[in-house]
């Protein structure tokens, strides 16, 4: 369905008004809480106090003072990005837009009394409350690998010190050795994120250990943009790269961290260095707060409200909407829908039809980028996939650095969008 | 400077061979290169000779061309920056020696701007292959192109613009930053306005582009327009 803002208008005023009938009239300042300062909380954060100018009182509760992103941190592995080019601050969502940026954790949701328990004792009362939380890891989906062997097997899936022990992992790797990553299995965040970072790795075997060897064992029958990535590694890293699929057990891998073996289906490997990213399911707050079904929390197409609950807001890899990948760009795409409805519940502003978009670039060489992309809208029971495009094999050279270059403008757009 | 404005029709039934035609005549082209031929190799195997080969001129940088002895004033000009596209080749063809003055070419230069635009749509298509690289040389120049004036004459809600607009700013920053991605604000209005009907009739190309401009309707670039009409400094 198309909407122009006409038809929209004219054909859903009955849900304009209801959707936009102040919620709070006569409580002094409506009150945001938004749990979580990454891709989808710091932005939604930001166009709330924003385009509210004032009239909301937004608090971003967020533990740590500095966001590691995920994003570009296989550039950091592939030793084409620093630790301080991934590093973002909240000073400006605080100064500038006068967000309220609480560093504390949330280790309690009272829906009843609308409240959220913070780590540090205190207690804060919303009346609309925004997770968005990110992942957390399924317990026992790789056998043999917990938190408590994170450091032996780095998963380098948030953002921050997994990401540098990894990365010191592969610069110290002994010559010859072998890097095994364990990938996981769908959903998870950044469909094309594993098999970015094998190429980033190869990149620097490449340099600084040419007989080094990467396995990975995936679960999967297939994966994002493989085409597209088989082909640059042929082109690039020839027989450096070798992937166990389904076919060969993958599904049943198991890992020993003090042996520093991975066991595929009987199979055993010897790793020097094991990448273990295991399954995925929402951030723990979500749980909490009652709003998962499963692994993940449902929400609503048209404002990404909570299916459980219609005064929390679910944002990015923790919900769970139909056809978008968990992506930081599609978490970006949803707080700005959430934020505008958000507005609209408690100001009584305008709300618009919901639209979002996604593009995810992947590096697979220096200056060698590749892109998929999509656009979606809200349907009656998802998200749903408008139209999209994906890179080509075979392009040229002048292309990819191109869009390698984007993925370069877009990184600078997407922080700047998230923290001012 | 020379522009083409394309017809849709034209866009729409567009091969790879034909893309560069949006600029000037390929066939005219090669047949007005003969005048440097006797000096400069393109295509195949294309190797320096008197002057340096052509392939892949589009985004080299000036004084760059492997095997190559440059004259002084070349290398300068390549060191200060200047990078073979559709605009630089056509001021250097108009007059080589007032872009660079010391170069060692001894052609005073191609008058008619309509020659130029043949002779480097012509040039074109031993670079990267332009229908495979759709932001690049000549197409990522702005292109004029036809818009309905009742289009034109929309006026937008610019709150409404605001809200779309959020989805241009993932990528293009309101700083008018400029890395990888070309910035978008205090673009004119109708300036805005053809480039996105231009993006969205596929005249112009882009993956990412055609599809966030092909599902927006006329007033929706309209309120975008407006919107970004009255962003400040
Ligand atoms: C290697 C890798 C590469 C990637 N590359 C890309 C890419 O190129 N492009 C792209 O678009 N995406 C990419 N991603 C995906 C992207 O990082 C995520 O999809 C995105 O960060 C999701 O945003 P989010 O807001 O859901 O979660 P996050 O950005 O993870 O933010 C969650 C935040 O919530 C906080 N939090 C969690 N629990 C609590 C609590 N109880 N109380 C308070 N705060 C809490 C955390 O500290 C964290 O800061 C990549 C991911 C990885 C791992």
């Amino acid at each position: 369905m198309t909407f122009d803002r006409r038809t929209f208008l004219g054909m859903g005023t009955a849900a304009v008004a209801a959707l936009s009938a102040p919620a709070v009239l006569g409580q002094g300042k409506p009150r945001v809480i938004v749990v979580g300062g990454g891709a989808g909380g710091a932005t939604a954060a930001r166009y709330l106090a924003k385009d509210s100018n004032g009239a909301i009182d937004v608090r971003l509760i967020e533990p740590t003072r500095t966001y590691f992103t995920c994003f570009f941190s296989n550039l950091y592995i592939g030793g084409l990005k620093t630790v301080s080019d991934l590093g973002h601050t909240y000073g400006k969502l605080a100064s500038d837009y006068g967000v309220n940026v609480v560093h504390d954790w949330v280790i309690g949701v009272d829906r009843d009394k609308k409240a959220v328990t913070l780590a540090g004792g205190a207690t804060l009362a919303y009346d609309k409350l925004i997770l968005s939380p990110g992942i957390d890891f399924v317990e026992g989906s790789v056998p043999g690998w917990g938190l408590a062997a994170q450091n032996a097997m780095p998963h380098a899936y948030k953002g921050g010190s997994q990401t540098e022990l990894l990365k010191a992992q592969v610069m110290a790797m002994r010559e010859g050795g072998t890097f095994v990553m364990v990938a996981p299995p769908n959903p998870y965040r950044c469909p094309p994120g594993p098999y970015e970072r094998v190429s980033m790795v190869a990149h620097q075997f490449k340099a600084h250990n040419p007989k080094a060897k990467i396995v990975i064992v995936d679960p999967k029958e297939k994966y994002s943009k493989q085409a597209l990535f088989e082909e640059g590694w042929q082109k690039y890293y020839g027989g450096m790269i070798e992937r166990l699929g389904p076919d060969f057990g993958a599904e049943k891998v198991t890992v020993d961290p003090d042996e520093m073996t991975v066991d595929v289906d009987g199979e055993i490997i010897k790793a020097d260095v094991c990448n273990v990213i295991p399954a995925q399911k929402a951030g723990r707050v979500a749980e909490l707060a009652g709003v998962t079904d499963g692994d993940w929390a449902p929400v609503h197409p048209t404002d990404m409200s909570s299916r459980a609950d219609p005064d929390i807001y679910v944002l990015g890899d923790a919900c769970h909407q139909g056809d978008m990948p968990k992506s930081g760009f599609s978490a970006n795409s949803q707080a700005k829908v959430c934020a505008n409805a958000v507005r609209g519940a408690l100001t009584g502003s305008k709300v618009f039809p919901a639209k979002f978009t996604n593009t995810c670039w992947s590096l697979i060489e220096e200056n060698d980028g590749v892109k998929v992309g999509a656009t979606y809208e809200a349907t009656s029971d998802k998200i749903a996939k408008v139209d999209g495009f994906i890179s080509h094999t075979g392009e040229d050279t002048a292309l990819r650095k191109a869009t390698y270059e984007e993925s370069e403008g877009w990184y600078a757009g997407m922080t700047a969008d998230m923290f001012g | 400077m020379m522009r083409a404005a394309i017809s849709l029709a034209a866009a729409a039934c567009m091969t790879q061979a034909a893309v560069a035609s949006e600029l000037g005549d390929v066939e005219r082209g090669e047949r007005l290169f003969a005048k440097c031929r006797s000096c400069h190799q393109v295509g195949e195997g294309a190797k320096n000779r008197t002057g340096p080969q052509l392939n892949n001129l589009f985004g080299r940088r000036a004084g760059t061309a492997e095997g190559y002895s440059f004259s002084k004033a070349f290398e300068r000009a390549g060191s200060k920056g200047l990078e073979w596209h559709a605009e630089t080749l056509d001021t250097y063809l108009e007059n080589p020696k007032a872009l660079v003055p010391g170069t060692r070419m001894t052609f005073a230069g191609f008058d008619a701007p309509q020659d130029r635009a043949d002779v480097i749509a012509y040039l074109r298509g031993f670079s990267a292959s332009p229908a495979n690289y759709p932001g690049a040389d000549p197409t990522a120049r702005q292109t004029d192109h036809d818009v309905d004036p009742a289009i034109l004459a929309l006026e937008g809600d610019p709150e409404y613009g605001e809200y779309l607009s959020s989805e241009c700013k993932t990528c293009h920053q309101t700083s008018g930053a400029d890395k990888g991605i070309p910035p978008i604000v205090h673009l004119p209005r109708d300036t805005f306005v053809a480039a996105m009907h231009a993006y969205k009739d596929k005249a112009r190309k882009h993956p990412v582009m055609n599809m966030l401009a092909g599902r927006l309707g006329n007033e929706e670039i309209a309120a975008l327009a407006a919107y970004f009409a009255t962003l400040e400094d």
